[in-house]
């Protein structure tokens, strides 16, 4: 892993300011979405190997939710984007 | 050949010339009953249980690499059933139960040893937690007790007990509990499974999944197509990925976790002892090295290695519970690739798929599930039912709402 995020607020950062949730490709269904559609969006994992994208929070500096695109194999960091630009995704 | 006292003897009279290789290496055959995939410590359990104890011998077992060359020979030995949850103590304590008497249905040394395992608390709210999960065992007939900081004194002379923000006031003992040669294990089931007539298949890689209508024929490997009737997976941290293979999407991310060994010392540390206030847990193997390791580095991950950062908040954990820690030099460490589920808890199930089977999601307490797991496993892919001590790890809990989350942590794998 990296040990260091460009924040595209803060700069460049060591990663252990960071707090991680995990993968940003489930989007989280309507409220009336049915039981099935909430199932895959909590539970399911596609957990590919290689390229993924993730949301980080900038707990330790700007607090901002981050999408961090990197690979999971050879831990190489390709961008780091603010997760409100993400939203027309 | 089967291993004994008189055995050594005779072969140091005969030169050490008749030892024969531990498993045969055969090519494999177009067509088995089984196929399991994943040579891991529970794919090679699984293999000598269904040969074994449910007499299903065709079987093959498909490892892409060679076997035991995953988690089951990295991680750090510990062998316990001192969980809290109903869904996972009987599984755990069945568990145990095999381990007590696997070296002798072995007939392999795997160096178990009921050392003990003591998780230290550190307050009063710790403490009743730990009473909690002690009486929570005898009520599945499993013994704990409970042991104050004078005992404790005693026996652990060693530890910073007077530390001012983590004072240890006492701790959880289960004495049953212990360590086990780890590789010995892997290669004890491989030695099993073979002498049952199941074939090991090394560096063969499963590339693909064959189904015909809606029923699985065989897997397309990297030394051509093997069918089966019933094909088996323990695939641990790519579980995800063989299972895609399939068709299916699992409650599973990909974690790395760190472990350590230092320089072999004298026999200092008796008991795998774990620290309350963080997630630090640590044993003396018999060639004299501490084995310890911490939480997973945080991020999904499949590569077999970790952050400095990690192995500093180890190494800053383990001295503050052993400050006597400071002075060891620290040999190698090294990563696994953890199969993280959303509840902490394993999953040995069928699959939508009839005739697909699966075991993952150990996240990083798969080795001393080893034994039982490979028995439900098989118990599962002979009869087509759960074993009874495994019946709550269902692959469809989540969907229901029946977690088995003994962290309390919610739907994200990082945090179990």
């Amino acid at each position: 892993m990296a040990s260091l995020i460009s924040c595209p607020h803060c700069g460049t950062r060591p990663k252990e300011e960071f707090a991680i949730r995990g993968d940003a490709t489930p989007l989280r269904p309507s409220s009336m979405a049915s039981d099935e559609a909430w199932h895959d969006y909590v539970h399911l994992r596609t957990n590919p190997r290689g390229r993924v994208r993730e949301h980080w929070q900038h707990v330790a500096g700007c607090r901002r939710w981050l999408v961090v695109e990197r690979d999971n194999l050879s831990h190489a960091v390709f961008s780091v984007t603010d997760a409100a630009t993400e939203v027309d995704r | 050949m089967r291993y004994s006292a008189l055995s050594i003897f005779r072969q140091a009279f005969a030169g050490n010339l008749g030892w024969k290789p531990a498993w045969r290496e055969p090519d494999p055959k177009p067509h088995y009953d089984v196929i399991i995939v994943g040579g891991g410590g529970h794919g090679l359990a699984t293999a000598y249980y269904l040969a074994k104890e449910f007499g299903l011998r065709n079987v093959a077992v498909i490892e892409k690499g060679y076997l035991g060359s995953g988690n089951v020979g990295r991680n750090t030995t510990i062998v316990r059933s001192n969980y809290m949850l109903p869904g996972n103590e009987p599984f755990y304590e069945f568990s145990l139960k095999l381990w007590e008497g696997l070296e002798q249905d072995l007939n392999y040394n795997v160096m178990f040893s009921q050392r003990g395992i003591i998780n230290l608390y550190h307050n009063d709210g710790q403490r009743d937690q730990y009473i909690r999960r002690g009486n929570a065992m005898m009520m599945e007939g499993v013994a704990a007790e409970l042991l104050d900081r004078d005992t404790l004194k005693k026996m652990l002379p060693f530890l910073n007990f007077d530390h001012a923000r983590f004072p240890i006031m006492g701790g959880l003992l289960q004495r049953r509990a212990g360590t086990a040669r780890h590789d010995a294990v892997a290669w004890g089931f491989a030695r099993g499974a073979d002498r049952h007539g199941v074939d090991l298949i090394q560096n063969c890689e499963v590339t693909g999944i064959r189904r015909e209508n809606g029923v699985v024929t065989g897997v397309e490997t990297t030394k051509g197509f093997i069918g089966c009737n019933k094909l088996a997976l323990a695939a641990a941290g790519n579980s995800s990925r063989v299972a895609e293979m399939a068709g299916l999407k699992l409650p599973l991310e990909s974690h790395v976790l760190q472990a350590f060994v230092t320089e072999g010392l004298k026999p200092c540390i008796d008991h795998v002892i774990t620290y309350g206030a963080g997630h630090f847990y640590i044993s003396q193997s018999d060639k004299g090295g501490l084995v310890f390791g911490a939480e997973i580095d945080g991020y999904s991950s499949y590569a077999q290695r970790g952050n400095l950062a990690t192995a500093e908040h180890v190494m800053e954990e383990g001295v503050t519970m052993i400050p006597g820690l400071s002075r060891v030099r620290v040999l190698r460490s090294w990563g696994g690739v953890m199969d993280m589920s959303m509840d902490g808890s394993p999953i040995i199930d069928r699959t939508s798929i009839d005739n697909l089977y699966l075991n993952c999601g150990w996240c990083y307490g798969g080795f001393k599930a080893t034994p039982a797991s490979g028995f439900c496993f098989a118990h599962l892919i002979a009869k087509g039912e759960s074993h009874h001590v495994a019946r709550a790890l269902r692959l469809d809990r989540f969907e229901r709402g029946f977690p088995i989350d003994e962290a309390g942590a919610g739907t994200q794998p990082n945090l179990h």
